[in-house]
């Protein structure tokens, strides 16, 4: 890990404002943040520890805890609501016993919950690994996540 | 190269583009159009070249707005009717490649318009089209017809010529233009832009900023990932005239987390832009450099907040600042700073390269203008469309919308995303702008139209949103971290059965207390649909508090649906 760590900071040149890149950069070459991580870069930008904590709690797209190998996420917007995706969210649910922020006991794949994807004309939607998909239903979703491996 | 160089090679890759050699097939590659498939419809549209043997230009392009019918094909070929195909399948993909492509014969029955005014068997022009009639195709103009990663075929169609004319004329001049053209900030709220902009003109400091919130957590909005995605450019020159205008030297736009596919587009359009001399240092050759910075990856609705942008842009929490000082006198690192929605910041260039008085001939007179509006929900045809403000909702969900999808009745409109409120069916005529719709204790908000049929209901969609809300609260302030939890828990309790008669009283207590003592808009805000639907859906709170019976079926009444 250290060797990741230093790597991303030879990008950076310590300042506070270089906090968010930064956790960026480090989710992206270790998945998520480990506690050392967050303490290493608070010990880089000279910030206490809390403060990256408090920074990495806060949004939804820093992970404090390993995810799994793919993402679902399902849209909870207000059109996505409207057009059934309290249904889908359901399905998934219930099919893997699963909530919202929570991974498979497999680490297939993490479930989310999101606010809204803006692409509320194809509503009810739902983004797979970066994808989006539109015009949804739980058994199209449910299909989607079975092909995955 | 001087700008009129600089164009004179766009237009030359432009004609290229157009009239070259062979077909050319552009494919709507938006978000909306690659969640509709538009990946797997070029490897079709290429297969099947290659199959006959075709050669072809197969180009992706952004979206015309008209999002229900993607993914959207349109073939231009020398000799034939330019044809946009609509909801085309892989394998419709390949009958249009054989056809239209390989043997020059356009295929009528599965055309929803011609692009060229060229006839073809009773398949109406695009504009004639009830979703685009009565629009004002100005932001829109480009939006769906060039290649986003091109910068010429911005440039071919009139780009950057608003930023050339500001660099002609003096900062002052420039503010004085906007402030005459009446724009209204289109993030929500509608504060003047030009007066912003002379607010950061005149504050003192060497160095500012122009922030472009590209945020767009209202749900329902899509109008600024739509635009960007079709027409980046139009935000970058948008943002350079404001740079140039108030003496900015950076500029940094916040881009919604949920938008990675963006998050490329304007990497390319902020490179070529570069590349071009357009912005950094001396652009143009101007005594005017500008720094374009890229934030993605992160964000929260509250991160929208101004405030709460400036700080996530610090890399910190988001949490709102309190005012004053607004951003004009301490925005980013405590220097003068100017946010402005994408919208509004791509308005610039046309008030520009048009003048204030074109500007103000479309719209009403406080609201002026052309808007972006984003039909969605219960509605035929949902899509962008663009009309000069002051255009009624019957308008833009009956004409342009096409109404509600196998007649079903009207139950509800939701404006403006979370904060804008519910209307009722009476309210169909009303004009949409700023102003128009407060009587009716309704915002126009970002323009967002939501439409709900009468088989919902409003308080199941309630609840949907004061359950953002309360998420969404940054928690700062108590008035809103803990009243929307209230008003969250009071909904939920009354769709559950177990509302009580001191209900609707306390919602409105609790909602005139958030919007009173909140710290910013979001708990400001919040009580919006809450205190609308009291007010325009008051027998559907009576219904399932006095009657324990939720009128559409939807709510888990006591624990089961329960018929009316
Ligand atoms: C909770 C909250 C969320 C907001 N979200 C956005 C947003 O996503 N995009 C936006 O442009 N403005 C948003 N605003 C409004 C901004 O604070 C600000 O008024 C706007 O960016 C100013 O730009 P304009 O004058 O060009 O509209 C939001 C306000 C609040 C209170």
């Amino acid at each position: 890990m250290q060797n990741e760590l230093q790597k991303v900071f030879s990008r950076y040149q310590g300042r506070r404002d270089e906090l968010i890149p930064i956790l960026q950069d480090i989710q992206d070459a270790l998945g998520y943040l480990p506690a050392e991580a967050m303490n290493a870069a608070a010990d880089f930008l000279k910030l206490p520890a809390s403060a990256v904590f408090g920074v990495a709690s806060f949004y939804d797209q820093l992970h404090t805890a390993p995810q799994g190998r793919h993402s679902v996420s399902v849209c909870e917007g207000t059109s996505c609501h409207i057009r059934g995706s309290a249904q889908i969210l359901r399905a998934i649910e219930k099919k893997f016993a699963l909530k919202p922020g929570q991974t498979t006991p497999d680490h297939m794949f993490t479930l989310e919950r999101v606010a809204c994807f803006g692409l509320c004309a194809m509503s009810p939607v739902v983004m797979v690994d970066g994808r989006l998909y539109g015009n949804m239903s739980p058994a199209k979703v449910l299909k989607l996540i079975e092909k995955l491996e | 190269m001087t700008f009129a160089e600089i164009q004179k090679r766009a237009e030359a890759t432009w004609r290229q583009f157009r009239g070259g050699p062979g077909a050319l097939v552009l494919v709507g590659d938006a978000s909306c159009g690659r969640a509709a498939g538009s990946s797997e419809v070029i490897d079709a549209i290429r297969s099947e070249l290659g199959k006959i043997g075709k050669q072809a230009r197969v180009v992706s392009v952004g979206c015309l707005g008209i999002c229900y019918a993607e993914p959207l094909v349109e073939i231009a070929l020398p000799g034939t009717a330019s044809v946009l195909y609509g909801k085309v399948t892989p394998a419709a993909a390949k009958e249009l490649a054989r056809w239209h492509v390989g043997k020059g014969e356009p295929r009528a029955d599965l055309a929803l318009a011609t692009t060229n005014g060229a006839s073809l068997d009773g398949v109406p022009r695009l504009e004639d089209l009830p979703m685009m009639q009565g629009q004002a195709r100005l932001l829109t103009r480009n939006c769906g017809r060039i290649a986003p990663d091109n910068i010429d075929h911005y440039i071919a169609n009139g780009g950057y010529q608003g930023l050339a004319k500001a660099l002609t004329m003096s900062p002052e001049d420039v503010i004085t233009e906007v402030e005459r053209s009446g724009l209204r900030g289109r993030g929500g709220v509608g504060f003047p832009t030009g007066r912003k902009w002379r607010f950061v003109y005149e504050a003192a400091g060497s160095s500012k900023h122009i922030v472009a919130n590209a945020e767009e957590g209202e749900p329902g909005t899509f109008k600024d990932r739509f635009l960007l995605e079709s027409d980046p450019h139009a935000l970058l020159e948008g943002m350079l005239i404001a740079g140039y205008a108030v003496g900015a030297g950076e500029g940094h736009i916040f881009v919604q987390a949920h938008y990675p596919a963006l998050a490329r587009t304007l990497r390319t359009a902020i490179n070529q832009a570069y590349e071009l001399g357009l912005c950094g240092a001396h652009a143009l050759g101007a005594d005017f450099s500008f720094e374009l910075e890229l934030r993605t990856g992160i964000s929260s609705y509250v991160c929208g907040e101004e405030t709460g942008l400036l700080e996530s842009l610090e890399s910190k929490r988001p949490v709102p600042r309190a005012r004053p000082p607004y951003p004009a006198q301490a925005g980013l690192w405590a220097e003068p700073t100017v946010v402005n929605n994408v919208e509004t910041l791509a308005n610039a260039p046309l008030i520009l390269e048009r003048g204030a008085d074109a500007f103000r001939s479309l719209g009403a007179a406080d609201s002026p203008g052309a808007k972006l509006f984003t039909l969605a929900g219960d509605v035929s045809r949902p899509g962008v469309v663009e009309f000069p403000l002051g255009v009624t909702l019957r308008r833009l969900i009956e004409g342009a919308g096409g109404g509600l999808p196998e007649g079903a009745g009207l139950g509800a409109v939701l404006l403006g995303g979370i904060a804008g409120g519910f209307l009722p069916p009476e309210y169909l005529d009303t004009p949409v702008d700023f102003d128009s719709l407060q009587p009716a204790g309704a915002m126009m908000g970002t323009g967002a139209i939501l439409v709900a049929d009468e088989s919902r209901c409003v308080l199941d969609i309630l609840l949907n949103q004061l359950e953002f809300l309360s998420d969404e609260s940054c928690g700062k302030c108590v008035p809103c971290r803990l009243g929307a939890r209230q008003m969250l828990n009071i909904v939920k309790a009354i769709t559950e059965g177990r509302g009580r008669a001191t209900d609707v009283e306390n919602l409105k207590r609790i909602g005139a207390a958030m919007k009173v003592a909140s710290a910013c808009g979001l708990g400001q805000a919040a009580p919006n649909p809450v205190l609308s639907a009291i007010r325009h859906f008051g027998s559907v709170y009576e219904a399932h508090i006095g009657r324990g019976v939720c009128p559409a079926g939807v709510c888990p009444m006591h624990g089961e649906r329960k018929q009316a």
